[in-house]
């Protein structure tokens, strides 16, 4: 087999083993913390009936391994319990939520991605000049603050000031992709801010990190104009870290977008995994956790095998 | 080394004023913390400087207070990362060998889910009290301050310099202490700042999201949520922490990077 | 084409430094320095570092490394001022009239892109040649560099090819777009002694057979003084020395450029054997954790009291991985080491403390050797604590002495490694060794890193400290010059085994074996014409075979 293609089996047999390692993590997390599951789910005033029913409710007088083992093969199949605190079916309530923000963050990452990285050539083409320093006094700003108190920055002077858009961002079925777009452009702006700042940041010392390499010089010594030094040159070394930059800002992102849900009240996985860990409902914690960990392990993952993919000395072995 | 560039004296300047507030918060702090003083959301006045808050509670000793919550409990955080992160990170560097990947195995796998969400998952059964956050916060971010001092280790591990220092048949405290520590200090003191910074914005999105500071206590979190449902009508209090976190943010930030730069002087004559 | 092709007058280069901690302020690095170049005719620019030869090579193509300007002076390439010509004027220039030839050839290459098509875009770009005679050409200059398999080695990736190799690539595409001038900087200083012969050859036939003009920069006063018409002697930015070839190497006027000449002529009687052996390598076998070939196989050498043993080879022939095996960092896997009238225990930790203070090392690099947060009283300090537990005053007075015996003043003592110059910092590294009042020391190309006076300075300071005393060196190096200098023995390391031992005087005389004989024939000396002499020497030998 191509070294290359062993690598890359490697890396995607370590994301698996990683992501069990992360479901047993969040299985340990939510059951076998000193203090009882039941108790404090109902709080101290429990009557010792209702606790013993939450705890046969909950399987928690099964041991803990077994336990793991029937929560874990039953998410394999897509079975993801039911929730405490209403009854309905895990599965079936994420689904139409799980869309939901994948609608967002994804608008969010085909708007950031490219800008990020325009702004990054921007800052690199202007270095130490006022644009660059203008870009690292604005990300040093937005990185300083919180993304929920960004988001409610922008409402407090975009929505209600201007009256632009809808302060809150409820999406149906019903909406056509234009007004679904409109609905979310606040939580959109505020993701794009957050994460737009990283990348910008990360893509700049990316691109600065090739052009000082000594094959730059060599490119300019050839007297090649400044576009083909970039284009033939910088471009083709850049790639890898500048994917490996989106990849672990588009991971960041999905973090993100849970508080941003919250702050904008859309019908997303982020609200609806926050609203049961107030209301403790440790399934659909669970659920939602595994969930986000696994897109999380994922594109890191898939960061890391695009770089491997992308490096000549791994692709031509000797 | 000689002259503090202006912009790193504008930072100490109010990182030291945060933390002079946050200590002495009830001398300077015009009311109670949670004293009812006048209606809901009043505009601010000379009385209330800032305004009154969602239940009519004086905004800017909120503020105060909120500071003051915040800051101990990001600060504890911090401490207690450093401490865990930074000790476990040089003896897994130094020693090397099983240590060393049983350490960073585990410090990985706790990466490998983003913080918010491992945080938020075990929040769902703990009780939310005061030291279960700080020690929740503080060890997930330990698994960081781990990487890097490790890292910074494992560098200065590998130097002539301690080698000579082993060949020499010096003990494991000299090498630690009088080797390889003067020479990690700064890089990770500057990181320290980051990670403070860090503990504010995570502890204030925990409280944002009711799974930080309970009420009646405040905190800069705490204070938007209490306060968000103003913003459609045009009352601008939730913001207020904004300006708070963020100046607090980037005054330790500007503190952070002269640190580093420094340091990157005193490494050696290759500049 | 005019007579001169390269005309520089009163050359002024500047750069802008940022010191931590101080405001930026400007720095001329070389001031005023005019010279011609005929075609088809090299020059040599020769200095140590810091004396601006690779910034005044750079300026022939108008360009300035980093923050580095040029402020003044005039640079003519074909009678035109390529300093006025404005930024398209250079890119006309660069790749097409002038190319260059960097140190480090692995960096100098891209590393997503295949050989061919970097050594053909110059001239592709420029006009010169269309892509399928560019490529011509490049096959052609391929098989004069004598690579091997000129057809098709273009298709290759740059790590696909060795570092040999690879400067020699690097020279084809300077030569492929049919330049007036190559600039080439340090072209061979990175490769091991017996590549950098076959390598300046190359190259010295190419520029003869193309009839190109080329200004060599190297530290190597005896490289240069095999490829070049003329020769430049620059000292911190200025000339210190011009003339052609045969005067500089033979009749130099300065006394710096005389020190140059000179250097490394040290001479060192040798000691015969003694019948008290410090050392006995015996039978030593060893390889690293996880690999799955032996470093190093069946070593036994000795080294008498008071003597040199100097141990030289290339890179990768194992000669510092025996220093680690001596040290105890990395035991053994078959053979035994006595020190001293005893067995020394294979690993480190476990050595007493009296072994490890007879037992002292010096480094190649002097600024990572030392903490640089102690301070020069602290470093020589410690060993005089943890071996004899001196304090106070008693430590004091010790440190002084041996800031004496280095030669340095006792106003360092509370300097910190960063403010002192080279040389002084392996002085430093040396005292440190001599605090412990070792019976051995081992020097890994202790003076490698030094430019070649500063070497000599520590060379000699070495050979006196022996006299006084009485300590044994196990010299590691991969420079013959330094052998020579400063040994009573000889080992001659390669691929992990010794391949000839003895003393010096027999070491160094015929008959030889084959690794030694090309060892010693590769090393450069300061005279006109060795080149050729050696080169056709291997042509007869290998006819004769």
């Amino acid at each position: 087999m191509h070294p290359v293609l062993t690598l890359v089996a490697q890396r995607l047999a370590l994301g698996i083993l990683l992501l069990f390692a992360a479901s047993a993590l969040i299985f340990v997390g939510t059951q076998i913390l000193p203090g009882d599951v039941a108790q404090s789910i109902l709080g101290q005033s429990a009557t010792p009936e209702s606790l013993a029913n939450l705890r046969k409710e909950l399987g928690l007088n099964e041991p803990a391994l077994s336990r793991y083992f029937s929560w874990l093969g039953n998410a394999l199949q897509g079975d993801l319990g039911t929730a405490l605190t209403n009854g309905r079916d895990i599965a079936e309530s994420l689904g139409s939520r799980l869309g939901n923000t994948m609608f967002l963050a994804g608008t969010a990452a085909v708007i950031s991605v490219p800008l990020a990285i325009f702004l990054g050539l921007l800052a690199v083409r202007y270095k130490d000049r006022w644009p660059d320093k203008l870009i690292s006094a604005v990300t040093l700003t937005s990185i300083s603050i919180p993304e929920f108190l960004i988001g409610y920055v922008l409402m407090y002077f975009i929505s209600v000031k201007l009256g632009w858009f809808s302060s809150v961002a409820m999406i149906n079925d019903g909406m056509s992709f234009f007004e679904k777009l409109n609905a979310i452009a606040l939580p959109v702006m505020v993701l794009v801010m957050v994460v737009l700042a990283h990348m910008m940041r990360m893509t700049r010392a990316a691109i600065l990190n090739v052009m000082q390499s000594a094959y730059i010089e060599t490119a300019e010594l050839k007297g090649l104009s400044g576009f083909q030094v970039i284009a033939k040159h910088a471009f083709p070394n850049a790639i890898s870290p500048i994917v490996n930059v989106v990849m672990l800002n588009l991971a960041y992102l999905v973090v993100g977008v849970v508080v941003v849900e919250v702050v904008f009240v859309y019908p997303g996985m982020g609200q609806y995994l926050v609203d049961h860990v107030s209301k403790r409902d440790v399934p659909v914690v669970q659920a939602c956790g595994l969930i986000f960990a696994a897109v999380y392990i994922g594109l890191n993952m898939l960061a890391d095998i695009i770089s491997i993919l992308a490096n000549p000395r791994l692709r031509h072995p000797k | 080394m000689k002259i503090i560039p202006i912009s790193a004296l504008i930072g100490l300047f109010f990182t030291f004023l945060y933390f002079f507030v946050a200590i002495f918060a009830p001398w300077i702090a015009p009311y109670g913390m949670a004293e009812i003083v006048g209606d809901v959301w009043e505009p601010s006045s000379s009385a209330y400087w800032l305004g009154t808050d969602s239940i009519g509670r004086d905004l800017l000793t909120r503020m105060i207070y909120g500071g003051r919550t915040t800051i101990f409990i990001a600060t504890a955080a911090t401490i207690l990362s450093f401490t865990t992160g930074a000790t476990l990170g040089f003896l897994a560097a130094v020693s090397g060998g099983w240590i060393d990947q049983v350490l960073s195995r585990f410090v990985d796998l706790i990466m490998a889910i983003p913080s918010l969400i491992f945080a938020l998952v075990v929040l769902s059964v703990m009780p939310v009290t005061i030291p279960v956050l700080i020690l929740v916060m503080g060890l997930l971010d330990a698994t960081r301050v781990f990487r890097l001092s490790r890292a910074v280790a494992v560098d200065i591990n590998v130097m002539d310099y301690v080698e000579a220092a082993k060949l020499r048949g010096e003990g494991l405290r000299w090498i630690i202490f009088r080797e390889i520590l003067p020479n990690a200090l700064s890089p990770l003191v500057a990181e320290m700042g980051l990670r403070f910074i860090f503990m504010v914005l995570f502890v204030s999105t925990l409280s944002f999201l009711g799974l930080g500071v309970q009420p009646p206590q405040a905190d800069w979190g705490g204070i938007v949520k209490e306060n968000k449902e103003g913003i459609v009508y045009g009352i601008s209090a939730a913001l207020a922490p904004a300006f708070a976190i963020a100046t607090l943010a980037i005054s330790v930030n500007l503190v952070a990077d002269w640190v580093l730069n420094r340091t990157t002087s005193l490494k050696g004559g290759r500049g | 084409m005019s007579e001169t092709l390269l005309k520089v007058r009163g050359l002024k280069i500047g750069a802008t430094v940022f010191p931590p901690g101080e405001k930026p302020h400007d720095i001329t690095i070389v001031h005023g320095v005019s010279f011609d170049l005929a075609p088809g005719k090299v020059l040599g620019l020769i200095g140590e570092s810091g004396a601006g030869k690779s910034t005044i090579g750079l300026a022939a193509m108008g360009y300035g490394r980093g923050g580095v300007k040029i402020t003044g002076g005039e640079v003519f390439v074909n009678g035109r001022d390529i300093l006025k010509g404005g930024i398209k004027g250079l890119r006309e220039l660069r790749g097409a009239e002038v190319t260059y030839v960097a140190q480090s050839a692995a960096a100098a290459f891209n590393p997503a892109k295949k050989l061919m098509e970097q050594v053909t875009e110059a001239a592709i770009s420029h006009g010169k040649f269309s892509k399928s005679d560019a490529e011509k050409r490049a096959v052609a200059l391929f098989a004069k560099l004598g690579l091997p398999d000129p057809e098709n080695i273009g298709e290759r990736y740059p790590h696909q090819v060795s570092g040999g190799q690879l400067q020699r690539v690097m020279t084809a595409l300077a030569l492929c777009p049919e330049p007036d001038l190559v600039v080439f900087d340090e072209p061979t200083t990175a490769l091991d002694v017996t590549t950098q012969i076959d390598v300046l050859a190359a190259i010295k036939e190419a520029i003869r057979d193309t009839g190109v003009a080329a200004l060599y920069i190297t530290h190597d006063l005896a490289v240069v003084a095999q490829v070049s018409d003329h020769i430049m002697v620059l000292r911190g930015g200025n000339t210190v020395e011009y003339g052609d070839t045969d005067q500089i190497i033979n009749a130099p006027v300065d006394d710096y450029t005389r020190a140059l000449v000179t250097v490394r002529s040290i001479d060192h009687e040798e000691k015969s054997p003694s019948d008290n052996p410090v050392l006995q390598v015996k039978n030593i076998t060893a390889r690293y954790k996880g690999t799955n070939f032996d470093v190093l196989s069946d070593i036994n050498v000795e080294l008498h009291a008071g003597q040199t043993l100097a141990v030289v080879g290339e890179s990768g022939s194992g000669k510092s991985t025996l220093a680690r095996v001596i040290t105890g960092l990395l035991p053994p896997s078959h053979g035994s080491i006595e020190f001293g009238g005893h067995t020394l225990t294979p690993d480190l930790p476990n050595r007493p403390m009296e072994d490890l203070r007879e037992l002292q090392m010096i480094y190649q690099m002097a600024d990572v050797a030392m903490n640089p947060r102690q301070t020069v009283g602290t470093i020589i300090g410690r060993p005089l604590e943890l071996y004899f537990g001196l304090r106070g005053e008693e430590k004091r007075k010790r440190i002084r002495e041996l800031l004496e015996e280095i030669e340095m003043g006792d106003g360092f003592v509370d300097r910190y490694p960063a403010e002192l110059s080279g040389g002084q910092k392996q002085r430093v590294c040396i005292a440190r060794c001599l605090a412990a009042k070792p019976k051995l020391i081992i020097c890994d190309e202790v003076t490698s890193a030094l430019d070649p006076l500063v070497a000599d300075g520590i060379l000699k300071l070495l050979l006196d400290l022996q006299k006084i005393e009485d300590v044994s060196y196990l010299f590691i190096t991969h420079d013959l010059a330094t052998v020579r200098a400063i040994a009573d023995s000889i080992a001659v390391m390669y691929q992990g085994r010794v391949v000839r031992y003895g003393p010096k005087s027999e070491v160094l005389a015929p008959p030889f074996d084959d690794y030694t004989d090309l060892l010693l024939s590769s090393v450069p000396e300061m005279e006109l014409g060795w080149l050729e002499k050696v080169i056709s020497s291997r042509k007869m030998e290998s006819a004769g075979n």
